[in-house]
């Protein structure tokens, strides 16, 4: 067994971070006394996860695996460990006035933010399965706990307990799946499995379809695609905005990473009708459910689903390209997402009364800057062209045409026309409806604001000039692609510690 | 300069829409902030006419730089006869279009002129685009201002006829992204003048260009509009503002015909002449019945929206009759249509401020009260019907002498939308302003002030100029037209044939 080395520490640079940070906030809590604003927790935290970004940046010269070949830093790893700390930036900055007007006023909601990043950004480097099990919890608990925080709403708490009664079970899935798994090929590390599956030596191979069907319902459930989306907008609604920005974005991008490594790295096979169905009822019943919602956080729920199902599409398309697809999807979504929730959440103001579309109502005079970027954010989840959102449909199906699947990108194109719909809406009423009663203008707090501008820069950027982060995407969907070599053995793989870090 | 002319052009107006953005909320000066930087965005543009050399076939002023170099996108723009006119087509009215909501835009001044000098950079990309993702970006681009101009300042029943109109056009432009894309599949590249050698050289299959064409051809049928698809129209431009109006008719339009030039007919030239027949079936349908329907309507605005459904259906018969001289006359018809029918959105405008309805029942006698109102409605009336001596008639003329070479029972149909637009137009104008004054406070109205003639007379000179000096335009035109038509040579045989074709079928038929 290897010593553990310095560079041990440094592959595991950001988690520990993030994890130091979430302790510190756990310490420092009870030192402010009760029923003072915990803002200055908020601001901690957030300097918790800019560090952790900054130590991502860091890692990219240290490439290679860790801790007993259970954690891999590469291409891939780095660009989730930039994503997914910025949607917690963006979210504890959303949170910082929010928490307030809710008068809520416990700190361990920051702590609880960085766990869960902890969590996410360990499940995307880790190539272990055990490793990435234990990393989905550490994800999981945190936010079964985040989406009930709003403790005295009904609505929170029956939020909560389906998330987690349903999330067990999915994680549970998951876990029988990773035992199915070791069954069939007496390994839990990704690079082994593709190596005994390239062999042909898994045996019986329909354990190996068996685990990997269980693992996609597992994985299927934190992503929310369909049919493993119903819990999707009952817990959207009940739970806190900026929790539902952060749980609609950082575990379902984890969870994408973990697919593309469990499907593509491990080189699994079987699975392609399966994702293929998926996509088209994630689609389908994402985009007709959001089409008939007056609940904003219920639209965007159901929109989320549909938007799981484009990132399937790249998924079923596979290859160089599709991976790229799926991995610049998520960051797209990412942008586009927060920021519309980090809207919903400064709109709903004490107690989230105003969630419906009619509290929507000229907004645009009441504070134009919500209005704007909220308009932003909806545009680029139609897909409009110079926003992220556009880009990113357009990349996921240039893939699909590319790897020949006519049918597919024709529902998906059909789909998106269909969404257009009532994200137009929302713009419609935004600007075109004077409101039923008079609404004071908005205040809009400096915090608020600059998670909205951030949020809506980014999504800005990622449609005008995509070519660098498209670039990182590539790089990563290539370290995905050529985790198992084609010629190496288990025994070879595992003593494998430093990998090609290449184009 | 030539290397940074057309960006300047293009986005002139999209930086003086940031510029406006920041700038404090009094709207007197970002009134004339705005007018500033479309009539700089206008003189910019006049060295594009000057400097155009017009013999030379091809794009010019070209600018190709890499863009998102992972997937090969340009950022590249160019311009040939054909382009140049309707660019400054665009820059010219846009002044004008600031001018006429001077007065009838007093809410939310700031976001209606961001809104209007955003659609304008979109549109004149729309007319330089050479790379197919950029174009597409362009076109898709103009369609959120402009529907949030209907939206936000538009009539009653101006929600419905946004979000009408931005779902026709975007569900019928994700069928083009669709062809943009499996383009870019299969040649790897979204270069404009690539792909059309690509295509020429066959290397796309029969079945591929059948679907290709067809995506194309649905999202530009849309924006024409082309019977059947014209049902969005006249709601849009009866709720749009005046503005709105404006720069729908004269250019919004002019994108949907310019599309069907510069692609369905010059990527696909077999494939264009194979479907022509039920193509020009349905212009000429839309001629007729966007005039009928003219005839009878009680409402001006609607009365002049499907005006513009008939007129359009004679631009798309000159370009798909694949004359010389029919896609001539489409292209110049195409200017006049901008100039003309612009014109009378404006004078509908000017009259709606003072009445604050368009029911023609309302009006009459206007002439007694309004001398001056009446006679500059008259120019463009009679442009619009195409007197000789105006520009209308140039056009027309030119379109039908190309469908009667083309096919006979085209030029006699098409020629009766002639006789048919001077009925509706001239009905109309008696109808408002002749005859007794039947509601006495039309005795009050009070006439044109200097500002709205000042934004009339550019357009009624320009009605008079393009009448009588045409060949001025046709210089630069012709040479476009024919390189567009005889690119693909290979397929120019085969066009030539099926025009024969179509010719001795029907007189067979006969």
């Amino acid at each position: 067994m290897n010593p553990i080395h310095i560079d041990d520490y440094i592959r595991l640079l950001p988690e520990l971070i993030l994890t130091l940070f979430g302790i510190g906030v756990m310490i420092l809590d009870p030192l402010i006394p009760a029923g003072q604003s915990r803002k200055s927790l908020g601001i901690f935290s957030l300097v918790g996860t800019l560090a952790s970004i900054a130590a991502a940046f860091y890692q990219l010269n240290h490439f290679g695996l860790a801790w007993f070949d259970m954690v891999r830093v590469d291409a891939f790893s780095v660009f989730f460990h930039v994503l997914i700390p910025a949607i917690s930036a963006v979210c504890i900055l959303a949170s910082l006035e929010y928490l307030d007007q809710q008068g809520i006023k416990t700190g361990e909601y920051y702590g609880l933010i960085l766990f869960g990043t902890v969590g996410m950004v360990l499940m995307s480097c880790a190539v272990e399965l055990v490793l990435i099990f234990i990393a989905l919890e550490i994800s999981s608990i945190s936010t079964y706990i985040l989406a009930g925080y709003r403790r005295r709403a009904a609505a929170g708490t029956e939020a909560s307990i389906k998330y987690f009664l349903l999330g067990s079970f999915a994680t549970a899935f998951f876990l029988y799946g990773v035992a199915l798994m070791f069954g069939a090929t007496g390994s839990t590390t990704i690079t082994d499995i593709a190596a005994i599956l390239a062999q042909g030596a898994a045996n019986p191979m329909g354990l190996v379809y068996a685990a990997v069907a269980l693992m996609l319902i597992g994985l299927g459930f934190k992503v929310a695609f369909a049919p493993f989306h119903v819990w999707t907008p009952d817990v959207y609604e009940g739970s806190p905005a900026p929790v539902v920005a952060f749980m609609s974005t950082g575990p379902k991008a984890a969870a994408f990473a973990v697919l593309l490594r469990v499907l593509f790295g491990a080189n699994t096979s079987g699975w392609f009708w399966l994702l293929w169905i998926a996509a088209v009822l994630s689609m389908t019943i994402g985009n007709l459910g959001a089409l008939v919602q007056d609940n904003v956080k219920r639209m965007l729920a159901y929109s989320s689903i549909a938007h799981a199902g484009y990132v399937l599409v790249a998924f079923v398309a596979g290859g160089d390209t599709g991976l790229t697809a799926a991995i610049f999807y998520t960051a797209a979504y990412a942008a586009m997402n927060v920021g519309a929730f980090a809207v919903v959440s400064h709109i709903g103001s004490g107690g989230e009364r105003y969630t419906s579309i009619e509290d929507y109502a000229g907004l645009s005079r009441r504070s134009p800057l919500l209005a704007f970027t909220l308009t932003i954010f909806m545009l680029s989840l139609i897909g409009i062209p110079l926003t992220g959102g556009f880009f990113a449909k357009y990349y996921v199906f240039s893939a699909a045409l590319n790897s020949n699947l006519i049918g597919l990108t024709i529902i998906g194109v059909l789909n998106s026309a269909v969404a257009a719909y009532y994200y137009l809406r929302l713009i419609v009423v935004m600007y075109m409806r004077e409101p039923a009663v008079e609404l004071p203008p908005e205040k809009t707090f400096p915090a608020m604001s600059l998670a909205l501008v951030l949020a809506a820069l980014a999504t800005i950027y990622l449609g005008v000039i995509p070519s660098q982060v498209v670039d990182y995407a590539s790089q990563g969907a290539k370290e995905v692609l050529t985790l198992p070599s084609p010629n190496s053995t288990p025994a070879a793989a595992v003593t494998r510690n430093v990998v090609h870090t290449g184009q | 300069m030539s290397a940074v002319i057309l960006t300047l052009v293009t986005f002139i107006p999209a930086i003086g829409a940031v510029l406006l953005m920041l700038m404090p909320r009094n709207d007197r000066s970002i009134r004339w902030i705005a007018l500033l930087i479309a009539l700089a965005a206008f003189a910019v543009s006049l060295y594009l006419p000057v400097a155009y050399q017009s013999g030379q076939p091809g794009f010019q002023f070209e600018v190709n730089h890499v863009w998102i170099p992972s997937v090969n996108i340009h950022y590249h723009l160019g311009m040939d006869g054909i382009s140049l006119w309707l660019v400054v087509l665009t820059t010219f009215l846009a002044p004008l279009g600031v001018l006429i909501s001077w007065k009838s835009v007093h809410d939310r001044v700031k976001e209606f002129f961001v809104l209007f000098l955003l659609l304008e950079t979109a549109m004149i990309g729309v007319f330089l685009a050479l790379d197919l993702f950029l174009f597409y970006v362009f076109w898709e681009a103009t369609l959120i201002p402009m529907a949030l101009l209907i939206g936000m300042y538009g009539h009653e029943r101006r929600v419905y006829a946004a979000v009408k109109f931005f779902l026709y056009t975007m569900v019928a432009s994700v069928f083009m992204l669709a062809s943009v894309i499996w383009l870019y599949t299969h040649a790897h590249s979204f270069d404009y003048v690539y792909i059309r050698q690509w295509i020429g050289d066959g290397h796309a299959s029969g079945a591929a260009i059948f679907w290709l064409f067809l995506g194309f051809f649905v999202a530009f049928a849309v924006k024409v509009p082309l019977f059947p698809l014209h049902t969005w129209l006249p709601d849009a431009h009866v709720e749009a503002p005046t503005a709105g109006s404006l720069m729908l008719a004269s250019v919004l339009l002019k994108m949907g015909t310019y599309g069907l030039l510069r692609f369905n007919v010059a990527l696909f030239p077999t494939e264009a002449h194979r479907h022509a027949p039920w193509i020009n079936a349905l212009a000429i349908i839309g001629i007729v019945y966007g005039a009928l329907v003219a005839l009878v309507q009680p409402n001006l605005k609607k009365l002049i929206a499907y005006s513009s459904v008939s007129h359009l259906g004679f631009v798309v018969l000159g370009i798909f009759t694949f004359t010389q001289i029919g896609t001539d006359g489409a292209v110049y018809q195409m200017l006049n249509h901008g100039i003309s029918t612009g014109a009378l959105f404006m004078l509908a405008g000017m009259i709606y401020e003072r009445k604050h309805t368009y029911e023609l029942e309302r009006y009459g006698g206007l002439a007694t009260p309004m001398p001056v109102f009446a006679t500059f409605f008259l120019v463009a009336v009679l442009s619009s019907v195409g007197l000789p001596l105006l520009n209308g008639f140039v056009g027309e003329f030119l379109v039908l002498s190309g469908s009667f070479q083309a096919n006979v029972v085209y030029g006699v149909i098409a020629a009766s939308g002639v006789i048919w637009s001077a009925a509706y137009l001239l009905w109309m104008y008696q109808r408002v302003f002749y005859g007794p004054i039947r509601h006495d406070e039309n005795r009050a109205l009070p006439d044109l002030d200097g500002r709205e003639q000042i934004s009339l007379w550019p357009l009624a000179i320009m009605a008079l100029v393009m009448g009588v000096a045409s060949p001025f335009w046709m210089k630069s035109i012709d040479p476009s037209v024919a390189a567009t038509a005889a690119a693909n040579t290979t397929s120019t045989a085969a066009a030539v044939d099926s025009t024969a074709n179509f010719a001795q079928k029907s007189a067979e038929k006969r």
